[in-house]
């Protein structure tokens, strides 16, 4: 018993060691967020993100490396809207700190405050897939969504952090200046593009293709999160062909079999873009993502042109 | 009280100096009187006025107000988040207010309660004519034809900002067509205690390795583990009772259980379970009553977890369950076992696929017997210690999207004792390959053939086909 105390009190006294570092903790569940976090937060923060670049955000493992992760976070930042329903909550369940509940200051929810696509207008089923009652998740890949995001997180890091607000409120200004400039840049690239119809794999680029005026003509899944049937794929391509699609994008994960011959069929280009942050080793920050993927675009659909 | 009085003489003195003053001068009074009538009849038509612009302008707003969404998001509001460029500026999907014709959802997120119903079926052959003790597990297919496994109804939630709540309420057919119903586990769970402290209290699996605190719906075959069945029974090791756990501050996940249970029941058959009159290990059950604590069950366990090399997951575990059994009056048992499980999943997965996982459990069981005096069908059985040992060994292979290829040896044993042979301790095993098909995470279809060799009685073969749909809330997997 005397053991077990003294075990206690040296984990209490650990633990007293680090809340009084001076950084905040901070775990991002995916590294686009973790990216932003790193931008607004600067040396005042530590970031870890779970899930990595590459993988697919909806089935990441809830391993238990994680949980010990979140047990020392200070803020926990995930982009709601059902998106890491699949893994996060027992995660959190397990992680036992009250600074990551569900109402703690520390739980950053970035999808509040973006206007989420697709959101159902009428009863919701599974027979739809894996359609979300809250609407489309996948809304970091429209890089104005990043504003809302950073400014949800300066504000989580102020509020946690109040001798640093004025840094992380400059930090957000710094952020959203160089966006808005990127955001000229790449609108004034992808300008040419308007109105193209391109054809992706899940529903995960509907942001980006509708900031910059791409126009969606069709997925390879027949429903979200629901495997091509020939059904399915013999009615997309004659619809491809005469709606005049360009682009078949998918995600560098996604299986190649089916997008390699809807592409084939329709006379289109398959190209590979990567969805986060970390997804190809030229993508290191949330403005390398866009920069990397709207050359790719740009770059297949001048030579189809 | 002094007060009153006090009031009572200023209200008196007032009167008598208005109504000396009213005496003198009635015309100019009446003349007031009129002119305050007039400006309370005017303050009155104003207040109306206002009243009704007020009103007009409430109803404008109203009318107005559902097209422009109502709450604006709190992010959006500041100008610097906005910016100069195209920012949505409401979030329609969290301010949409609730109507009657909306579906009602049961497990989104704006719920307090998340519910689900899980339905596992099996139907299949077997060459045994004993299929109910050739499958060891309550949930097993039990029978030639169609067995209803297990319907399982789920509620889980946050119960208030101290405690997380979990039900699991199951039915299942059994073969002679009765509907039986189990309150399999329902227990609430600390979410924000000190020094990394969990607690939970109520009826629940005890974590003892890594299948028995699982639900049927979670595992990789069609049955449960030969050596499960043997020391942990038909429905697994559960119990009212409660468990601290302390997740240790090291630098990798690691995680130290203790729990306490009742060592009675059914879903204790290694403890004091009464089998219901019939002989265990040819000795009937003695007394089982609760006189101190060490009459409870105890259950210690060890986790810790590595990632080798990014992609690769170790877990790995030791448990212990100890506590008196049924067989004398001061007869323990003590169960001890070791569990690894082991997962590559590769950077580039799409939806989970593909991956290997491959988990391992042995056990080591050992029960003291108590004497037995014998009776007229039943030989006597002296004092003694029954050592039985078990392990079985899974692979899946999940080698493209929504398949899953698995493979699992089972294999158990006991120490010879005075009562030879005995089904429940002779030695046996089973190899077990299976497929399986997810269309989704919410529906599958399993094909699982299983090889037996028993002791004493012979070689079996079994061919099960399983299917799995799940309706509601699916509650995320622990890893």
């Amino acid at each position: 018993m005397k053991n077990s105390l003294s075990i206690l009190s040296l984990a209490a006294v650990l633990f007293a060691a680090r809340s009084a570092q001076a950084k905040l903790n901070v775990v991002a569940t995916l590294p686009d967020f973790g990216a932003i976090a790193e931008a607004i937060g600067g040396d005042k923060v530590k970031v870890t993100s779970i899930a990595r670049g590459t993988e697919d955000p909806h089935f990441v493992d809830a391993r238990p490396s994680f949980i010990r992760v979140l047990n020392q976070a200070d803020v926990l930042i995930e982009g709601g809207a059902e998106l890491e329903i699949g893994w996060l909550p027992p995660l959190v369940n397990s992680a036992r700190n009250a600074k990551i509940l569900s109402d703690a200051p520390g739980h950053v929810i970035l999808s509040r405050g973006i206007r989420l696509l697709d959101v159902p207008t009428g009863p919701v089923d599974r027979s739809m897939g894996d359609v979300h009652p809250l609407g489309n998740p996948h809304y970091a890949s429209d890089p104005a969504n990043g504003k809302i995001m950073a400014a949800t997180i300066a504000a989580a890091f102020s509020k946690l952090d109040t001798p640093n607000a004025a840094f992380y409120e400059a930090n957000l200004k710094k952020f959203n200046d160089r966006l808005d400039a990127r955001l000229a840049e790449w609108s004034k690239a992808m300008e040419p593009f308007r109105g193209t119809k391109v054809i992706t794999y899940h529903k995960s680029f509907d942001y980006l293709l509708e900031r910059f005026g791409l126009v969606l003509a069709g997925t390879i899944e027949p429903k979200p999160g629901i495997e091509p049937s020939p059904t399915h794929i013999n009615a997309l391509i004659p619809r491809a062909r005469a709606e005049g699609v360009k682009l078949v994008i998918i995600e560098p994960n996604r299986p190649r079999k089916t997008p390699t011959y809807v592409a084939d069929s329709i006379g289109a280009k398959l190209l590979l873009v990567p969805q986060m942050v970390g997804g190809h080793e030229k993508i290191k920050d949330y403005f390398s993502l866009f920069d990397y993927d709207l050359a790719r675009i740009a770059e297949a659909l001048k030579q189809s042109k | 009280m002094r007060k009153l009085s006090f009031l009572g003489c200023s209200v008196a003195l007032g009167l008598t100096v208005s109504a000396a003053q009213a005496q003198n001068n009635t015309g100019e009074v009446e003349q007031i009187r009129r002119q305050l009538q007039q400006a309370y009849e005017a303050f009155q038509k104003a207040v109306e006025n206002y009243r009704q612009v007020t009103e007009s302008l409430n109803q404008r707003l109203e009318q107005l107000q559902p097209k422009e969404g109502r709450a604006a998001p709190p992010v959006a509001a500041k100008p610097s988040a906005a910016g100069t460029t195209n920012v949505p500026a409401a979030a329609v999907a969290e301010s949409k207010p609730w109507s009657p014709t909306d579906p009602i959802r049961i497990g989104t997120a704006q719920n307090y309660i998340g519910v689900s119903f899980d339905a596992l079926v099996a139907a299949g052959y077997s060459t045994a004519t004993d299929i109910e003790s050739l499958q060891l597990g309550g949930h097993d297919p039990k029978q030639r034809g169609f067995t209803v496994q297990n319907l399982e109804t789920t509620f889980d939630g946050k119960v208030d900002p101290y405690f997380r709540g979990q039900a699991n309420i199951v039915l299942q057919i059994d073969p002679e067509g009765e509907t039986i119903i189990e309150a399999e586990e329902a227990y609430l769970e600390t979410m924000s205690l000190p020094w990394n402290l969990q607690v939970k209290a109520g009826q629940y699996f005890t974590e003892f390795g890594r299948l028995n605190p699982t639900h049927p719906h979670t595992w990789d075959f069609v049955d449960q583990p030969l050596v499960n069945g043997r020391f942990f029974g038909e429905d697994g090791l559960r119990n009212a009772g409660a468990r601290v756990s302390w997740l240790l501050p090291t630098p990798f996940y690691s995680e130290l259980f203790l729990g306490m249970q009742n060592s009675q029941g059914e879903t204790a058959t290694s403890f004091r379970d009464s089998h219901e009159d019939s002989l265990r290990f040819g000795r009937p059950a003695v007394d089982t009553r609760v006189k101190g604590f060490g009459d409870m069950l105890y259950a210690p366990r060890y986790v810790a977890s590595f990632n080798l090399a990014d992609e690769h997951t170790v877990v790995a575990g030791a448990s212990g369950a100890f506590g008196p059994n049924a067989s004398g009056t001061k007869t323990d048992t003590q169960i001890y076992g070791v569990d690894l499980f082991y997962k590559w999943k590769p950077r580039w997965h799409s939806k989970g696929f593909p991956f290997v996982s491959w988990q391992t459990e042995a056990m080591y069981r050992r029960y003291e017997a108590g004497a037995f005096a014998g009776d007229v069908d039943n030989p006597a059985l002296p004092s003694e210690t029954l050592r039985d040992w078990g392990l079985y060994s899974q692979l899946n292979w999940g080698f493209r999207r929504g398949w899953v290829a698995s493979l699992r040896g089972d294999y158990v044993t006991g120490e010879k004792a005075a009562l030879n042979p005995d089904p429940d301790r002779d030695k046996r095993w089973r190899v077990s390959p299976a497929l399986t098909y997810y269309p989704t995470e919410f529906s599958k279809l399993r094909l699982q053939y299983n090889y037996d060799d028993r002791e004493h009685v012979g070689t079996d073969h079994s061919v099960w086909l399983q299917f799995e749909f799940l309706l509601g809330a699916h509650a995320a997997h622990k890893f």
